[in-house]
């Protein structure tokens, strides 16, 4: 248990490492730092001096390991466009991107898989085809198309709901939430339903195959033959095992949620990290585009890793090979 | 008539009976979804590619544009015209013509880079299937990382860092060549996972062997033998990315990040209506979204079915 926790820590860690070499390179060689740095007027000279200070005619691997070192500790720079410390900037803007994330991925999860259980468990109802129709509808839709139709339905044509913005948010120490007021709840509605719709649909299908796969297995075959109630065969044998595999799933999924959330922010002009990242590329920002690269590194790292080991928590099959 | 030209007609009269007798084909003619989405797929394919000839305007020449006609109404709509059926943009410009050459980017984009991602992902699951060992886990621990990303990340970020290299002039010269790369380069580890499975499988056969045993250079056995027996998966998988592809492609010019509003694909066109949503010009914006919406489904559809016909297992 110990060894495959350690094997996986050091497999995340290579992982990290070479994204952070890649937000390194961004860095060094995407257009040159002092540029960005001085004015027109600077000289040749004043250049290289600056150049030599900051360490930037040192080996390669050198300058690699102080931006490692920089990066631990969270400091990557100044905004090029902002001209602010990078890691405040992404610090304001990390609860936003967090609650609207957090209340999608529930809102997938809660409607999703009941929906994929049922589907699997009534494969030729009419209501399955329905759900499964609906499900492929919504693969098709991209996701800010989704975030257009409901700013024109209820926005523009209902005016029930506020089109942009977080609405009023409550600051508790350095985190501002939009959970407490009526404006920023009202604020949340079409965001979160936008970037959960396709989650949903993704999480409908795989329960679905999923459950499917089991149901099919030796096992419940066996139960049934034992005159099992299918309540019993359905919930606490097919349904726990099915579970295993979409965990995996799930833990992905926050990360699509992540990366989803960049085209959310944008459609509902939602002040979260996305936001800033899109407007990084367009402005070629690049500290603001590595420390955000970096950040979600991390997050998608820390999942996997979680993952792994809730999968060897829950799977007993994994422990005994080991 | 001459041997060859014979031979040829035999060759092709082979090749249509034997489509004729698949089951693949058979399937086909019995499913209304598959026909009725393949339809749908070639109109647009069609209109999109015959744009020049099948658009009322040509919403690119600047001498046929006239500002009195900006924002016009849908016709069936009062103050619209039957010379605009789908009205038209904030420049006077067509939205029906706009969207038949936008649906050309947006496919030709969709195309390209499915492509790039399909060679990719089959020359990287030849090999690593094939030679198995270290060359293997490499190449798969790659591929496991670049999964766990999504790909519209790793598109953007493609896209952002050659923003940065790229003079910005030059940039939209090159956008959509970007984009593909972008896409293509994202999309290639499906393919590299199901071709490095069946190859795993088809190493083994006596077909394999045999190659082995009188001495042909592995790019043969591997190109002209092994390829052919494992591609029935990728063009499934082919078919439903290149509706991802579309989405994506639309979702980057949305963002802003993509083609520019010079050339604009279906993506950019909906990012140029969504700031006259406010006002009520919702066609602008709808239109072309609906139009990017029944492509990305017949595709989809066809996919779908595509891949429940040539897997048995799920009938």
């Amino acid at each position: 248990m110990l060894l495959f926790i350690l094997k996986r820590l050091a497999q995340s860690v290579a992982v990290m490492l070479v994204v952070a070499l890649i937000a390194f390179s961004l860095f060094r060689y995407v257009g040159d730092p002092i540029d960005s740095m001085v004015g027109q007027d600077t000289t040749l000279q004043q250049r290289e001096q600056l150049r030599e200070r900051l360490g930037l005619n040192d080996p390669f691997f050198v300058q690699y390991a102080r931006f490692i070192g920089h990066a631990v500790q969270g400091d990557f720079g100044l905004s090029y466009r902002l001209r602010q410390p990078v890691d405040s900037l992404l610090a304001q803007r990390f609860p936003a991107t967090f609650e609207l994330s957090l209340v999608s991925a529930i809102m997938a999860l809660v409607i999703g898989v009941p929906m994929g259980v049922y589907t699997a468990l009534n494969r030729r109802g009419i209501l399955s085809r329905g759900f499964m129709t609906l499900s492929l509808i919504g693969i098709s839709l991209p996701t800010f198309l989704i975030g257009i139709l409901l700013i024109l339905l209820f926005g523009v044509i209902l005016r029930w709901l506020p089109t942009f913005g977080r609405g009023d948010v409550v600051h508790i120490g350095w985190w501002t939430t939009g959970f407490l007021t009526a404006s920023g709840l009202k604020s949340l509605i079409m965001p979160a339903i936008t970037l959960a719709i396709f989650q949903m649909t993704l999480i409908v299908r795989l329960i679905r195959a999923e459950m499917l796969e089991v149901l099919r297995t030796d096992y419940v075959k066996f139960a049934r033959a034992r005159g099992l109630k299918a309540r019993t065969i359905n919930f606490r044998i097919a349904l726990k095992n099915t579970l295993v595999p979409v965990m995996t799933i799930i833990g992905l999924q926050i990360g699509s949620i992540i990366a989803f959330a960049i085209i959310t922010e944008s459609v509902f002009q939602w002040p979260g990290m996305g936001l800033l990242f899109i407007q990084a590329i367009e402005n070629v920002d690049i500290p603001v585009m590595a420390a955000y690269l970096m950040l979600i590194a991390f997050i998608f790292v820390v999942i996997n890793l979680t993952v792994d080991i809730l999968y060897f928590v829950v799977d007993p099959r994994l422990r005994v090979q080991r | 008539m001459s041997e060859v030209e014979a031979a040829a007609e035999a060759e092709t009269i082979g090749w249509r009976s034997r489509l004729a007798d698949s089951d693949l084909f058979y399937a086909f003619t019995h499913s209304p979804v598959a026909i009725g989405s393949a339809v749908v797929t070639a109109v647009i394919l069609l209109a999109a590619l015959f744009a020049p000839f099948v658009a009322p305007h040509d919403p690119f020449d600047l001498a046929s544009i006239d500002l009195m006609n900006s924002l016009l109404p849908p016709a069936w709509m009062d103050g619209g015209s039957w010379a605009f059926p789908l009205g038209t943009d904030d420049q006077g410009r067509d939205v029906f013509s706009t969207i038949l050459y936008g649906a050309r980017i947006s496919l030709l984009v969709g195309f390209l880079s499915v492509i790039l991602a399909m060679v990719i992902g089959v020359v990287v699951g030849l090999v690593s299937g094939y030679a198995g060992g270290l060359v293997d886990s490499i190449l798969m621990r790659v591929a496991d990382v670049q999964l766990s990303f999504p790909a519209i990340l790793i598109a953007l970020l493609i896209d952002g860092v050659l923003r940065g290299i790229v003079p910005r002039d030059d940039y939209d010269q090159i956008a959509v060549y970007v984009l593909v790369l972008a896409i293509g380069s994202s999309f290639w580890v499906q393919y590299a996972r199901t071709v490095r499975s069946s190859v795993m499988i088809e190493r083994t056969k006596e077909y394999v062997q045999a190659g082995q045993v009188i001495g042909l250079p592995t790019t043969t056995i591997l190109f002209r033998h092994i390829m052919p027996n494992v591609l029935g998966p990728v063009l499934v998988i082919a078919t439903i990315q290149l509706a991802l592809a579309i989405i994506t492609e639309a979702t980057l010019s949305f963002l802003g990040v993509g083609v520019p509003p010079t050339s604009p694909s279906l993506g950019t066109l909906i990012r140029i209506g969504n700031d006259y949503l406010f006002s009520g010009e919702w066609w602008i914006t709808i239109f072309p979204g609906v139009a990017l919406v029944v492509l990305v489904l017949a595709i989809n559809l066809l996919g779908d079915w595509l891949r429940d016909a040539l897997n048995p297992k799920l009938r």
